[in-house]
């Protein structure tokens, strides 16, 4: 077998299209923001262990490579899950032998505390190239976080069409990352929530609605330039970060035992929206836009407080965003309740302008607030794409 | 205290269920095609108001009213007089579909579409034929309508009175320090509260002032009202709490009387009424408050007192039910002894957390598994509780 097929040899055989897809690594941007949103969703936040800058980079630099690799269907590491030494342990797990790039998509962030501590201590001498916006999300009404699932200095997002490649990801990356940065908390995904082409369908949430639907898209270049890619002279203190983006995430819960209990017409009411086809309630299909000044008998026919009105751009100073969400269910909690909900990832130019203050209105405004919970929460920076040869963030050190 | 105050819409005034169609396999499937003489389909457009039939047998009919005009459109069904609406759905948008089902019993009656939801509308005659499925005429429906209006009216007011009285006394302990006392006194003067908790969520501006969590605040939002000086009487949990001092206890709870006092004269207002199906969604409100806040121990994060909240919410839910229960008794009697006995379930498992005559132990004396027996009372009854609005006007 010839070294650069080490790894997964039997991908290039193995069935369906969907499994064979490969999307490149390196380009102007990372992979996994704009792509077709897949099926399944691995997401991890790291805490850096290292207070030594040379060790992160060679954390970073070595991500690097083995992402290249599996995003292309490859091995984790050069040698191979089966290929190596007997008296070594494998350089890749092998859970993923034979099932194929699945469409995987390695996403790299980094959080507030690379740039400072706590304390407000420079870790790693960055201090000075801290992105402008990259600080730790406010308290929002109805926030009822959790240490354990908020935060982490960097961040890695999997996205795959196979749950299995996915793990796989995250848990090589963990495995290279030991000693130098360690898991401070992860979580899995199923279901997208949301469509970044317009080819795709719009899915449901587990409220059984249509979510997203004005979603910025793939295609869409200049709404691309003007909600989520960072321009270049943006945030003179990180230039590093032209071409990438900021990563808004929030763990929401949802109290789908008390949500079921609602009459479909209130449910209707609290979104905004028709169940069956997701049109807004002043009518249309699914891409009409609403018209929130259409009279109905009680105030508009389209709520006021209901989540489309107040979260839509035409309400928020004409502000997108690019959702790649995930539903999740986290088994059970002790009394019995689904521990259930959707993991929101957002992509946006500036959260200072196009997150903060939606969510604030939402928390405070939404109808739909009243079935809602929100248990984790983070930021990041994430990068521009990687050129060859280089690692992930390797401007930011430059 | 619910995270945001309940919609207004859920709890105005409706005369008739307004179901929207269930999702089909087919989309716009059309129901006349069922061969169901009982379901029809309405095509509301902008100048015409057509119907799959003219004509159906006594029972319960409905009307899928599909809006292919360009602007909000409603659909009635009015008695003879063309004036008595015996069911009407509103807020149809324009390619949008939504079901009335109503009980018709055999005679002649009005049809209207009214684009615009101006004028007089559209309107048709139509015909329901004698069948077996008569649907039943209750004489007095419109007497038992009234009593549960005034029956709920009179509960609420009563409830006000009380927590006037137990707020004013409250007041007084606390102003005056006697802290040992206010806290005996602290969840039985909220217990009223939480009897009518609905009620006092549907006056907007109320509820955040005197129920707010702190969790439930932005930052720079001003933490006051029943919880701020809960946190002020059990520190424990806080951290470097600093006590307030007693003009700063002064002016937070009288704050609170005031605010108090102001419910009272909204309860009192001849114009605040409860139609059936504002009671119904009340009774279903109260029992979701308790499993979003009370059975998890969240809404008295300082006293534990949750348990006294959690009866007050069954207690009014329960008033509730039983206001609207000689209409369901009529409609649906099933659903009535099912709701009888959901709610004797969760009261004797509240019982046995009784302490003395009117108290309770803390949250904190709960065990996992005496927790997950009242979650799982309490999402026993919240079941049938979703259906009770539906069937009390149907």
């Amino acid at each position: 077998m010839a070294a650069n097929v080490a790894g997964r040899p039997d991908h290039a055989a193995a069935g369906s299209s969907a499994e064979a897809t490969a999307y490149p690594f390196h380009g102007e941007h990372q992979a996994g923001i704009v792509t077709p949103v897949q099926d399944r969703l691995h997401f991890a936040a790291f805490d850096v262990r290292t207070s030594s800058r040379e060790e992160l980079q060679e954390l970073l630099r070595a991500w690097t490579d083995a992402a290249a690799r599996m995003t292309q269907g490859e091995a984790a590491g050069p040698v191979g899950p089966t290929e190596g030494d007997t008296r070594l342990p494998p350089d890749d797990t092998g859970e993923a032998i034979g099932l194929g790039p699945s469409g995987l998509t390695l996403t790299f962030g980094f959080g507030p505390g690379l740039f400072a501590d706590a304390e407000g201590k420079d870790r790693f001498g960055l201090a000075d190239r801290r992105p402008r916006a990259l600080r730790p999300l406010p308290h929002f009404p109805a926030d009822a976080l959790e240490a354990a699932r908020s935060g982490g200095d960097l961040c890695v997002q999997a996205c795959a069409d196979d749950p299995q490649v996915a793990v796989h990801a995250v848990r090589n990356l963990a495995r290279i990352g030991f000693g130098a940065a360690s898991v401070r908390w992860s979580q899995l995904g199923f279901g997208r929530t949301s469509r970044t082409t317009r080819s795709q369908e719009t899915p449901r949430n587990l409220f059984g609605f249509k979510d997203g639907t004005a979603n910025v898209a793939a295609e869409e270049g200049q709404a691309l330039r003007d909600h989520v890619w960072i321009a270049p002279g943006d945030d003179p203190r990180a230039e590093w970060l032209a071409g990438g983006s900021y990563l808004c995430v929030r763990r929401i819960n949802m109290r789908v035992e008390i949500w079921d209990a609602q009459p479909l017409g209130d449910q209707e009411g609290f979104i905004g929206r028709t169940k069956r086809t997701g049109a807004p309630l002043s009518g249309g299909d699914e891409f009409s836009a609403p018209d929130f000044a259409m009279p109905g008998r009680d105030g508009p026919v389209i709520p006021a407080d209901s989540h489309v009105a107040v979260v839509h751009p035409e309400h928020n100073g004409d502000v997108r965003m690019l959702r790649r969400g995930y539903n999740f269910v986290d088994g059970s909690t002790d009394l019995g309740a689904l521990d259930a909900g959707l993991f929101f990832l957002a992509y946006v130019r500036d959260p200072d302008t196009h997150f903060i203050p939606v969510q604030e209105r939402m928390s405070r405004q939404d109808a739909m607030m009243e079935y809602l919970k929100f248990t984790g929460s983070a930021l990041f920076a994430v990068p521009p794409g990687v050129r060859p040869g280089e690692y992930v963030g390797q401007r930011l050190f430059a | 205290m619910a995270r945001r105050p309940l919609p207004a819409r859920l709890l105005a005034p409706v005369l008739l269920v307004a179901v929207p169609t269930l999702a089909a396999c087919t989309q716009n499937a059309d129901p006349s095609d069922s061969g169901d003489p009982r379901a029809l389909s309405v095509n509301s457009s902008a100048d015409a108001c057509e119907l799959s039939a003219t004509k159906a047998p006594a029972g319960k009919l409905s009307f899928t009213v599909a809006n292919t005009g360009d602007k909000v459109t409603e659909f009635y069904l009015l008695a003879e007089d063309g004036l008595r609406i015996l069911g009407e759905i509103e807020n149809v948008g324009p390619g949008v579909d939504r079901t009335l089902t109503v009980s018709v019993p055999e005679g002649s009656y009005v049809t209207a579409c009214k684009p615009g939801m101006t004028g007089d509308g559209i309107r048709g005659d139509f015909t329901v034929t004698a069948s077996d499925e008569q649907a039943e005429v209750s004489a007095d429906e419109q007497a038992l309508v009234a009593a549960a209006d005034a029956n709920y009216r009179s509960y609420v007011q009563d409830q006000t009175d009380q927590l006037v009285a137990r707020t004013d006394e409250f007041a007084q302990l606390y102003k005056a320090g006697k802290d040992d006392e206010a806290r005996e006194l602290y969840p039985r003067a909220r217990l009223h509260w939480e009897r009518i908790e609905t009620v006092a969520e549907a006056f907007g501006e109320l509820d955040p002032i005197m129920d707010a969590r702190e969790a439930d605040l932005s930052e720079g939002d001003e933490f006051t009202g029943w919880h701020r000086i809960e946190k002020d009487l059990w520190p424990q949990r806080a951290e470097d709490y600093t006590p307030m001092t007693p003009d700063e206890r002064a002016a937070m709870v009288d704050q609170l009387v005031e605010k108090t006092h102001e419910l009272d004269e909204l309860v009192d207002d001849p114009a605040t009424t409860y139609p059936l199906d504002k009671i119904a969604n009340g009774s279903r409100g109260l029992l979701e408050e308790v499993a979003t806040g009370k059975v998890t121990g969240e809404e008295e994060y300082w006293s534990h007192t949750d348990l006294w909240d959690f009866q007050g919410n069954v207690d009014g839910a329960r008033v509730a039910f039983e206001g609207v229960r000689p209409v369901l008794e009529q409609k649906d009697p099933e659903l009535a002894g099912e709701l009888e006995t959901r709610f004797g379930e969760l009261q004797e498992l509240l019982d046995q957390h009784k302490v003395g005559e009117d108290g309770f132990v803390l949250y904190t004396e709960l065990n996992d598994e005496q927790v997950k027996a009242l979650s799982d009372a309490v999402n026993a009854l919240l079941n049938p509780l979703s259906k009770l609005t539906a069937a009390v006007l149907s």
